[in-house]
């Protein structure tokens, strides 16, 4: 790997991405004084062991010692470990079995069939008044998996919230008196442990200094902004915001947009065009898909975080040209996201950045969700894989999950931001993005990289990391099918059958945890899955309430049958490492 | 055996008279054979070997991510004219310290400057924090968003309402979970963008009809039917959409809505109806076009808008009845459409408190409405009579007014631009006054000629508006932006010049004639409005100067 430029470490502060060059003889940093600073943290890291292990199994067979590193090769060993240790960290998928897959299928059969004697005994197909002789809107069969099959589990979805989405949740209380067709309020109200929001650093708050420097930018600067940043959108904060966020990710510049799905769907037709091959992992969120297929550029798909797969695609792609006529691709993007929000897996970034080296590809990485919650700086999963924000061509993030506000960034090269100014159609048409959501994020932002005084942001992160190991190692102890990297923080369970699913839903709101559940459509048939969003303003008792409350349900029904090896050992919460931040 | 099955064969073919089949059969077996042995061989050929493919592979040179022209352009907003903003973009505007009257910001109702907005979004910070962090099925939606949602659906008498949490995206999302491939949408031409991306989203086959014209739309309609009579099985399936706005956000036109109405009802189809710019504003009581023309709301299929307009807030919304908009919610979960209802986070919670208490200021004060409609009128007036080298082709009613120049379409765009340009500059540096060039990618489907876009705001009193059109005016003397425009246009156009200058000539003695009066209608209003009134000895002065000059 190349060693990295002296801006890069600039930027990464506190824990060692300086370290990570591969040689030992390259990658001397101009500034001494600096590259002291950095190198600190992980000498201490190695020095408290557990530290290391947060959440994870303590394992006393090898490193117990304490390693004294006075060396830089010493200091290379202590990188290399670290990333030994993040390769380790792995991920898992299990297969789902084939009795599973035969029930999962048998489950959806049954409803398919009470659905078609339900529609034949009392047909209930909502009809369109004042529409006679049009064709329909929507066939009747489009309906069909609506009226049957989710309007059974609807209560699932779409809960009315009453509070802010903190760690703690309040729900109003909602029932239906005709199984699913409508609603009403019972006006009760239900307190639940939030695991359902994707408040990954808990800054979601309604008190604090987030909140009070929102409610004083709204004094000072009204709400609307009524006017793209084209015409005259533009405002004194907005530059400061685009500023920090180069700042932050570590790219030269970078442009923010009012809305994170729209920062992608209005932003990639800028960059790509009808010449362009855009490799996609087949993961990606709708906006990803939305905005490629606005840009003309042509799509193929390659298998989720499959090195291979990609590699085959980028061959074809180059060796076959263009489709009909066979002239070379203009331009090759590989299109991927840095934590998959529904697998939990983080994607695989050096392998992808070295696949690039190789082709001469362009990188579009979208951090929406692993921005600020992953890497020890919180710097996405670039600081997490230890590599340079540089080499990525297109950074992609959104300030609504760990930030605890709504947009998104784009960040690159200076050329990049300029052609985006020129072409985005969100900076042309889109309303600018408002004072106190953009303020929002540049307090959070600014806590996060320890420019407000404080050591508050590096604590979150930790904690989140923390939180995250210990309730994944521990739902996995449980016998649960766990999905995704043991780092990430969103952390789904296999559950495969619709009606699991609701059904633990249902019990985990009774007994006062808020989850999520995914299925088909948005997951493939046979996948369906509950998904934990774990927090840093999590407590180790709310998590153990929650691990609580899933293993009396998971021995209600069969949905603790992994068949991977499970770990004897107590799992530990460290809470020593709260003393560790410099 | 086999050689008893061989003889049998044999005999039969000797002995059979009709034989002939059989080699028939046998020819056409050989010839497959080799057919297919022929193409195995194509296959072959066609596969590169590893090294070959290498060779490709270390051939092929990706262009620079970013164009080398693209590189060298510092493309700032509005052509640079308006740096960052500092404070509320209300009705005055400061900008790098010097503070101007702001017309370029679509705030029609001047509800950006009201306090109890900004009480509305304290109150809910206070409560929900900021960011809402889920989309709507994952615990983000909130108790207001759904109050927000009601308050619309009752305010335009409809059944059901879908809020989306970014303008642009509503009507965008909203067209491609209707209209899919093989589906017909006839949308006027001047369709804005948001729309544009929407009907390409669909991938359906789209008919852009002249812009506000119902007798192209009918003729179009026509051609379609006969069309359908040639395959009426197919044409059963077709569905067919007409996507209109209310007031044009690239011209400023009006949409004769009425007469698109009974041709979408007389060929049966669906009709879309944008209002972003002219909900709130329009009607009596600031329920859109549909109030103003008097048109049945349940007549149209849906009715999108952005409360980031005369509400001052965020979002966007699609409302209509609960048939089409409950489809719209659960369809984006399919694997071809990308709705962003499903997929986005949705609004803020604070956005949509400032949503709910804009809507309640429209709903319990109506004569909001009719200020803000009498000041559309009436800069329409101004505009028309004070301006000599700028025509307004926007509607009297709406609240944007574009003005673009007189003997624009016999020049270049660029030579436009920049005569707009220094218009701008002008305006900004003498009088204080925000103009802007709407701002339009060169993917748009009907590029409009550059101009100037003035919108209203409720708040301008009479004589800002009079002082507005004496700026411009002003300006356009100062520049002498008539000899430019003589100047510029080309030679074969020797018949227009003379029209022209026979014109400017005529338009110059009415002027005289009755710029006394409408000067005395705005003396008649009580409010002034102090920092941006004209010197009005200071323009003549360099009027004179400038004639001297010359």
């Amino acid at each position: 790997m190349k060693p990295f430029d002296n801006g890069c470490i600039a930027t990464n502060s506190s824990r060692g991405v300086a370290t990570s060059s591969a040689k030992p003889t390259t990658s001397v940093p101009s500034s001494i004084a600096t590259k002291m600073k950095i190198d600190r943290s992980p000498v201490k890291q190695i020095a408290k062991k557990p530290a290391l292990t947060n959440g994870h199994v303590v394992n006393h067979n090898h490193n117990n010692h304490v390693i004294k590193p006075k060396t830089k090769v010493d200091l290379q060993r202590v990188e290399v470990k670290r990333r030994e240790q993040r390769k380790r960290a792995g991920e898992s998928f299990e297969e789902c079995t084939l009795w599973d897959a035969f029930c999962t299928y048998l489950c959806y059969a049954v409803l398919v069939l009470v659905g078609y004697v339900n529609d034949l005994v009392r047909p209930r197909t909502a009809t369109e008044q004042n529409r006679d002789g049009y064709v329909p809107l929507y066939a009747s069969f489009e309906s069909f998996y609506t009226r049957h099959v989710y309007r059974r589990v609807r209560d699932c979805w779409n809960m009315p919230v009453g509070s802010v989405p903190g760690k703690y949740i309040t729900l109003l209380e909602r029932e239906s008196k005709d199984y699913g067709w409508t609603f009403n309020m019972t006006g009760k109200k239900v307190h639940c442990i939030n695991l359902g929001s994707y408040n990954y650093l808990g800054f979601a708050e309604n008190h604090g200094t987030c909140a009070e420097a929102a409610i004083k930018a709204v004094r000072e600067q009204g709400v609307g902004t009524c006017s793209p940043r084209k015409e005259l959108g533009n405002a004194h904060h907005l530059d400061e915001l685009d500023q920090l966020v180069a700042r932050f990710v570590g790219s030269e510049a970078a442009i923010t947009c009012a809305m994170g799905f729209a920062t992608n769907s209005m932003n990639i037709p800028a960059i790509l065009n009808k010449g362009c091959l855009v490799l996609s992992d087949e993961k990606n969120h709708a906006s990803i898909i939305l905005g490629l297929r606005l840009s003309r550029a042509t799509i193929r798909v390659f298998k989720h975080n499959n090195m291979r797969s990609l590699e085959k695609r980028l061959r074809e792609g180059i060796v076959n040209g263009q489709p009909r006529t066979h002239l070379p691709w203009e331009k090759i993007f590989i299109v991927i996201e840095g934590v998959y929000s529904m697998e939990g897996s983080v994607v695989r970034l050096p392998e992808i950045l070295a696949l690039k080296r190789k082709y001469g590809a362009y990188v579009y990485l979208d951090e929406a969700h692993s921005i600020g919650a992953m890497g020890p700086n919180g710097r996405g999963v670039i600081d997490y894989w230890g590599c340079n924000p540089k080499d990525v061509d297109v950074l992609m993030g959104t300030f609504t999950k760990s930030f605890g506000s709504a947009g998104g960034y784009i960040a690159g090269s200076k050329e990049l931001i300029t052609l985006l100014r020129r072409g985005s159609h969100a900076h042309a048409y889109g309303t600018a993005m408002s004072p106190p959501v953009a303020q929002q994020i540049l307090t959070s932002m600014k806590m996060i990289m320890g420019e407000d005084g404080t050591d508050e942001g590096v604590k979150k992160i930790r904690q989140l990391a923390r939180n995250s190991r210990y309730f994944r190692q521990k739902l996995k102890q449980a016998g649960f099918i766990v999905y995704g990297n043991d780092d990430s923080p969103v952390i789904p369970v296999a559950l495969y059958m619709p009606t699991k699913i609701a059904y633990v839903v249902r019990e985990m709101i009774k007994r006062g945890v808020a989850t999520v559940g995914v299925g088909f459509p948005a997951t493939p048939l046979v996948e369906g899955r509950t998904r934990f969003c774990i927090s840093a303003s999590h407590t180790k008792e709310m998590l153990d309430h929650a691990l609580g409350a899933m293993c009396e349900i998971g021995q209600q029904i069969t949905i603790r049958c992994s068949r991977l090896p499970i770990r004897k050992e107590e799992i530990l919460y460290d809470d020593s490492e709260n003393e560790d931040v410099e | 055996m086999l050689n008893a099955v061989l003889a049998f064969i044999y005999q039969n073919l000797i002995d059979a008279p009709t034989s002939y089949h059989l080699y028939v059969e046998a020819f056409l077996a050989l010839w497959l054979f080799w057919l297919i042995r022929q193409r195995k061989k194509a296959e072959k050929k066609q596969r590169l070997t590893q090294e070959e493919e290498q060779l490709i592979i270390n051939a092929w040179q990706p262009k620079p991510l970013v164009d080398e022209e693209v590189k060298n352009t510092e493309n700032y907003n509005n052509g640079g004219i308006w740096g960052p903003i500092t404070g509320r973009p209300g009705k005055i505007v400061e900008i790098d310290g010097q503070k101007y009257l702001n017309v370029a910001t679509h705030n029609y109702l001047g509800l950006l400057d009201s306090k109890e907005l900004d009480d509305a979004a304290e109150q809910c910070i206070r409560r929900y924090g900021v960011g809402s962090c889920g989309p709507r099925g994952f615990y983000g939606t909130v108790d207001v968003h759904i109050e927000l949602e009601e308050k619309i659906s009752r305010f335009l008498d409809l059944e059901e309402t879908a809020l989306y949490s970014y303008g642009f995206s509503a009507v965008a999302s909203a067209i491609p979970s209707y209209a899919k491939a093989g589906d017909i949408i006839f949308a006027d031409e001047q369709v804005n963008y948001p729309i544009q991306r929407g009907l390409q989203a669909s991938r359906s086959s789209i008919i852009y009809f002249k812009h506000n014209s119902w007798e192209d739309l009918q003729e179009k309609l026509k051609k379609q039917t006969e069309i359908d009579k040639k395959s009426v099985r197919k044409a059963k399936t077709i569905r067919r959409f007409c996507i209109v706005e209310g007031i044009y956000s690239k011209s400023g036109t009006m949409c004769p809505l009425k007469e698109i109405t009974d041709l979408c009802k007389q060929y049966k189809v669906r009709l879309f109806v944008d209002e972003s710019i002219s909900f709130g504003v329009l009607g009596r009581t600031g329920r859109g076009l549909t109030e103003h023309l008097d048109v049945d709301r349940k007549d149209i299929d849906f009715i999108s808008g952005s409360l980031e307009h005369s509400c001052a807030s965020f979002g966007g919304f699609i409302v209509g009845s609960s048939y089409v908009v409950d489809h719209q919610r659960i369809s984006g979960l399919g694997i071809t459409t990308q709705n962003c209802y499903c997929f986005s986070a949705s609004l803020p919670p604070l956005l949509a408190g400032t949503g709910i208490k804009a809507l309640e200021i429209i709903e319990q004060s109506p004569e909001i409405i009719q200020d803000v409609q009498d000041k559309c009128a009436y800069m329409h007036q101004a505009f028309m009579k004070k301006l000599t080298f700028f025509r307004v082709t926007s509607h009297e009613l709406s609240p944007l007014k574009f003005l673009s120049l007189v003997g624009s379409e016999f020049l270049a765009g660029d030579v436009i631009k920049d005569l707009i340009e220094q218009v701008i500059i002008y305006v900004k540096e003498h009088h204080k006054i925000t103009l802007v060039q709407p701002y339009y990618l060169e993917s748009e489907h009907e590029l409009p000629l550059p101009s100037i876009r003035v919108s209203i705001n409720r708040l301008l009193t009479y004589k800002d508006i009079d002082s507005i059109a004496a700026a411009i005016e002003d300006a356009s003397n100062c520049i002498n932006l008539y000899d430019s425009v003589i100047c510029n246009i080309p030679n074969q156009y020797e018949q227009t010049k003379a029209d022209m200058i026979r014109n400017y000539e005529g338009h110059l003695k009415w002027k005289q004639q009755n710029n006394g009066v409408s000067e005395k209608e705005a003396l008649e209003q009580d409010d002034v409005f102090e920092p941006f009134e004209i010197a009005e000895d200071s323009a003549p002065k360099k009027i004179a100067d400038l004639h001297s000059r010359n």
